[in-house]
This record gives structure tokens, sequence and C-alpha cells, in this order.
């Protein structure tokens, strides 16, 4: 098991559960806020700002196609915006005009133009490629401590984990604000709370993640990863605090048991192939959060009874 | 190119091409009409639930159908299945909204990415599961017309029709229910019912699109046209005929761009040309349309600006403001050196007496429904009848010499 899963295995799932994380942790409170779609409206609208990227520097360098993801992240908030202030449209309905179209004009973009020589399809975009971040330069668990094999870590996984980092302390600096303007903003604003500035920073952070993970897992986990752990965590307690430590914690299994049973799920059953392990980790996700539906000690309302 | 866009538009491109043309609009016609009720009840995200639930059933009926020894790509079967493990979702959406403290976009997200992961572990599994037969079933994904077979055509084609019968024949309940669901229960409408048949059209459009949009991109079918429709009217019906001629006209003009020329995908190039018919209706719409706001906006500018500069001539006060010097220079009112003319000092005069009857009038229907009309912008013969003129010129007492 040592040197093949170090080599195999280490660097997929630390990378899918440091996405994870940085994703369900702004997730916890997307949901309280009932912006939840926000995740997956951000990974529809990264495809075109990251073929764009592409076409201008001709490249699949990660640092433009960050950029021209976040970009497009932008251009859809203000669409969005501009849609539901000039139409008086509901958000839900604004929102689903967007992210559809500039879908549909990144799928266009990408088919017109010659990507035939590099990594870059729609298919890659949606399931991303998890397990192909292997650590090639890893002999065995002493490489963790080999500095020459250490730099030759997937690029991924030290981006993904200074998102995380990020996400993580920007979480922990603005709890307070956070907190009270999500449960109750006119009292926010009545302690001068700014908390227009707390939303689009929410946003923001949320579009970074996305666009971070989006990058080494693809857009089925992010999208699962904004709402299944929080979700779940939710039904479990009625303390914020709780409920984040909760979909850290589901984040987390979810990740390294999709993995797992992506990879060898297939072989107890007799199969050769593995399955992909994006598409399992949002399996597992699902899996917990249906638990959590059926069995969470606050899955009701309050109001209603917490029994049968 | 052009000429084989016009063949296309005139169904001349070739059998294919008119078969996935006509399939297309009645698609298009269908996703339109239904996604307005859809639209209307302020659930229109429901359908990106829907669409992506379809996933697994199609790889599970792939599988069921190589595994019973037939064809794993027959589309009538991969429907049949993506349409059950659909509704599974949707129950799955109102079961987590109803009975846990989860609000429908929080369910709505998760069902979506769940169902449609799983869709994609079935989908990884199935390309190792039939080496020699590749599945082809990505094509799902983003809709793909290319060699389209014609019993393919003929379920899309009798498929559309017959969504766009169902919404004909439910007009009126889904309507009402669209409307006012507290009226419509109260008129003896079974609004769960109306609700479930929505979805049940949703669904259907949802699988019909399968092949030409995608699942992916179905969802924008069924969005985008009636948000572009609202721009145009205010009247439900309006909308609903609005939607359908959108999403038919999409259809249609997207087939046929998409088979003018290579590497344009059917499904996006419908999207997107919706899209386009969404933007023109945001900028060009009556009233709704943001030109349409626009000049609203500069009319009431030069109304303000007129008035504001004609109480100035009567006053006496020098006129800074450059608008209101170009308004009263346009209207002929004020001479090129700021000097009013005879026209200007009658209208002025005019606009001094409106200005202290329109006082009388807030103070004698302060809070009446004319308030809104008391913008003192309005002349003011247009809100109040010639008597009501009369009553409050008594008021005002005998006239005085202004402008001097």
């Amino acid at each position: 098991m040592g040197s093949e899963f170090v080599q195999l295995s280490l660097t997929p799932i630390l990378i899918g559960v440091l996405a994870s994380i940085a994703c369900a942790l702004p997730g916890n409170f997307l949901i309280l806020r009932r912006q939840a779609l926000i995740g997956d409206a951000i990974s529809h609208v990264v495809l075109p700002g990251i073929v764009v990227a592409f076409l201008i520097t001709g490249t699949v360098a990660s640092v433009p196609m960050m950029l021209g993801a976040a970009g497009a992240a932008i251009i859809a908030v203000i669409l969005i915006e501009a849609i539901k202030r000039l139409g008086r449209i509901e958000p839900g309905a604004a929102m689903g005009v967007v992210f559809t179209s500039m879908f549909a004009g990144g799928v266009l973009l990408l088919e017109q133009s010659d990507t035939s020589n590099v990594h870059l399809d729609v298919e890659h975009a949606l399931m991303g490629n998890l397990e192909s971040l292997i650590w090639f330069a890893a002999e065995d668990w002493s490489s963790l401590v080999d500095p020459a094999a250490l730099a030759a870590l997937p690029a991924e996984l030290p981006r993904i984990a200074v998102v995380c980092a990020l996400v993580a302390v920007l979480t922990y600096l603005f709890w307070r604000p956070l907190k009270i303007s999500t449960f109750d903003e006119g009292f926010a604003r009545s302690m001068g709370i700014p908390t227009t500035f707390i939303s689009i920073g929410l946003v923001i952070a949320a579009a970074v993640a996305a666009v971070a993970a989006f990058d080494a897992v693809g857009s089925i986990i992010v999208i699962a990863m904004f709402i299944c752990p929080p979700a779940a965590a939710r039904l479990m307690t009625n303390q914020l605090e709780v409920q984040l430590v909760w979909s850290v914690v589901f984040a987390v299994l979810s990740a390294v048991l999709g993995y797992v049973f992506a990879g060898y799920g297939p072989l107890w059953f007799g199969g050769e192939n593995a399955v992909s392990a994006a598409g399992m980790i949002a399996t597992v996700s699902g899996i917990i959060l249906g638990l959590a539906c059926l069995f969470g000690p606050q899955r009701k309302r309050i109001g209603e009874a917490a029994g049968l | 190119m052009w000429t084989t866009f016009l063949d296309a538009l005139l169904l001349q491109a070739g059998y294919n091409a008119a078969l996935v043309a006509i399939g297309a609009a009645l698609l298009g016609i269908a996703a339109g009409t239904s996604g307005t009720f859809l639209f209307l009840r302020k659930r229109a995200l429901v359908s990106d639930a829907i669409a992506h639930a379809t996933l697994p059933g199609i790889g599970l009926a792939f599988i069921l159908m190589v595994a019973l020894g037939g064809d794993g790509r027959d589309l009538g079967g991969l429907m049949l299945g993506s349409a059950v493990t659909a509704a599974a979702g949707l129950l799955l959406v109102e079961w987590t909204a109803r009975e846990t403290r989860l609000s429908e976009d929080a369910a709505i997200g998760a069902v979506l990415s769940v169902f449609f992961g799983f869709g994609i572990v079935l989908l990884t599994f199935i390309q190792t599961m039939s080496s020699g037969r590749q599945a082809g079933l990505d094509g799902l994904l983003l809709g793909s017309t290319a060699g389209m077979l014609f019993q393919d055509g003929i379920i899309i084609a009798i498929g559309g029709v017959l969504s766009v019968v169902a919404v004909y024949v439910l007009r009126r309940p889904m309507t009402l229910v669209a409307f006012d669901d507290e009226f419509a229960e109260a008129s003896g409408v079974n609004v769960r019912h109306v609700d479930l048949a929505i979805m049940g059209l949703v669904l259907g459009v949802t699988v019909i699109g399968l092949k030409i949009v995608g699942l992916i991109l179905i969802v924008a079918m069924l969005i985008i046209p009636a948000v572009a429709a609202r721009f145009w009217t205010e009247r439900t019906e309006h909308v609903v005929l609005g939607a359908g001629l959108i999403g038919g006209a999409s259809g249609y003009i997207g087939a046929a761009l998409s088979a003018s020329a290579p590497a344009l995908p059917t499904g996006p190039i419908i999207v997107l040309v919706c899209a386009l018919l969404f933007g023109l209706s945001l900028l060009f719409a009556p009233i709704r349309g943001v030109l349409a706001s626009v000049l609203r906006h500069r009319r009431f500018q030069v109304r303000v600006h007129r008035r504001q500069g004609l109480l100035a001539l009567v006053h006496g006060e020098a006129i800074h403001d450059r608008m209101t010097l170009a308004v009263l220079r346009r209207d002929g009112l004020i001479r090129a050196d700021g000097v009013a003319t005879d026209d200007g000092r009658a209208q002025a005069a005019k606009a001094l007496l409106d200005e202290r009857r329109w006082e009388i009038v807030r103070q004698l229907h302060f809070a009446d429904g004319i308030k809104a009309s008391l913008d003192g912008l309005t002349p003011i013969e247009e809100v109040l009848t010639r008597d009501e003129l009369a009553e409050i010129d008594k008021r005002l007492g005998p006239p005085v010499v202004v402008g001097e």
C-alpha cells in the first residue's frame, strides 16, 4: 500500500479534501442566506472565462485561466443584477438566463477553436481530472520530507491549499459580522455592520473557492460541496459554530470515501477499472445528506415536532 | 454558408436537417410555453434539478438495455430511463423542501449535483463496460443532432406535438394558478394537481430535448423565452404566447444555423439565438425595455427642467443650468441671450398659475387617489375637470401681473 498509495492516491485525496472544505465553508452561509445556487451558477460561467483566457494566451496555464474564470464570474454577477433590476425579474430566473447563456457561449467557443492539442473540453470541465493529479516524484511516505520530491508536487495542491486556508482565515476574521448579518440583516445594519460589503464579499470568496476548486476537481464537486455538506450539517444542529464543524467533517468524509469508492469500489465487485472520482465524491455527499434528511436531530423546521 | 443557412431555413438542406429544424421548433414552442408557467410560479430553477437528474436514468437505461441484449443507444429507451430518474429527482426536491428545514434552492442544488455526479459515475462505468460499442452518451449532455436517426427525429417531433397540445389543453387552469394560486384554489382548481401537471410538462420537454439541446442547456430553453416574453407584455396569456414564439423561433433558426456550418453544435447555437432574442427584448421592448425606460426618464427630465426654467423666468431669476437653458431655447421660450420671448412669458405665467393651482389641489386632495399624479408636472388640465379647475381658481383670487 505504502509507496503506491503515496504516489497515486495521496495528492488526489488531499486536493479533493481541501477543495471540498474550501467550498463547504462559504456554503454554510450561502445556504442560510438562500443563495445556495450561486455555486451552480458560478461553476457554469467559469467555462467561457477559461476558454477566452485560453484563446488569448494560447496556453492552458493556470493563472490566466483563473483570471478569466474570475472575470467571467464578475460579468455574470453584474448581468444577473442588471436583469433583476431592469426587468424586475425574480433572482432565480435572472440567474438561469445568465448562466445558461454564458455556458452555451463557452461551449460554442470551445467547439470553434482548435483545442485538439490541449487538454480542454467540456467533459474535463465538468468532471475534473482528480485521478490524474499524481505525484510522480514520490517514492513512499519518506518523500513527504524530501524537498526534491515535494517540489514536484502537482501545482494544484499548493494552490487549493492556499485558497482553502484563505477561505478559512476569512471566515474566522469576519465571523461575527457574517453570522449576525446572515441571521438578521436589519439588526446587523443597525449595529453598523456593512451588510452589503459582507454579502458581496461572501459571493466573491465563494467564487474564488469555486474557481480554484474547479481548476482541480471540476464543477460537479464544486456544486455538490457548496450545498450537500452544509445542508447535511444544518440538519444536525441549531448552532452555527457546530454546523460549520459538521460541514467540514462531512466534506472530508465525502472526499475521502468518494475517492476510495471510485478507485477501489469496482475492484471489490470484480470490475477492473475505476469510475469517476468526482462523480463518486458528489454521490457520497448526497448519501450523507440523504441520511441527515432521514435521521438528523434537527431536520425539522422549528415549531414542528422533531420525532416521527 | 449563407446559402446553406437559407436552404436549412427553407428545409432544403436535406432530410435530416429538415427533421431537426422542425423538431427543434416544436421543442422550442413546448419549452417556451411550459417554462412560462414555471417562471410565473417563481420556480424556474427547479427545471435545472430535473434536467440534471436525467443523467443517471440515461446511464441505467443504457446498462439495462445492453444487459438485456439490446442496443444501448435506443433513444426511446434512454428517454424512458431519463424520465424515471428525473421524476425521482423532482420528487426528492419537493420532499426535501417540505419535510426538512432546508429551503427549496438548497434541495435543487443538492439533487442536481448528486444525481449528475452519480450519472457521471455510471457514464465512466459504461465506458469501461462495452469496449466494442462506444456509448456516445456524451452527446446527450450538450445535444448532438449529427447523424440523428430518422426514428429519433420522429420521436422528438411526436413528443413536441404532444407537449404543445398538452399546454393548449391545460392552458386555463395553469394560467389561473400561475397568476394567482390563492384565487385559483378558491375557485375550485386543485393547485397541487396543476403544479404537478406543470412539472410533468417540464419533465417531458426536458426528456424530448435531450437529443437536440442536451440536458445541461435545456434549462435555458425553459427559462429564457419566458423571461424574454415578460418584457413585452403584462398579460399572462400573452407571455405564454410570446414565450412559445421566442422558443420556437430560436429552435428553428438555431437548428438551421447549426446545419449550415461545421463545428456549430445545435444545443449551444439554439440557446445563443434564444439569448440574443432575450437581449433584444431587454433593450428594445416597449414600456419595460431599457431603451424605453431611458427615453421615459429623459422625457421626465426635460419636463422638470422646462417647468423649473419657466418658474425661474416668472420670478426673474437667472438660469444657470445648461440643460434648462437648452430645453427653453429649443422650445423657443427664451432667445439666445437668455431673455424670455413672448411665448416664454406667456407660458411662464401659465406655469406659475398651475403651480399655485397645484398647491391648492395638494391641500384639498392630500390623501386622495390622484396623489400619484400630483407630481406637478402633468398638465393640470389632464388631471382635473374644468369645473374643478374653476373651483380652484376661485380660491386663487384675482390675477396679478407677473414677469415684468
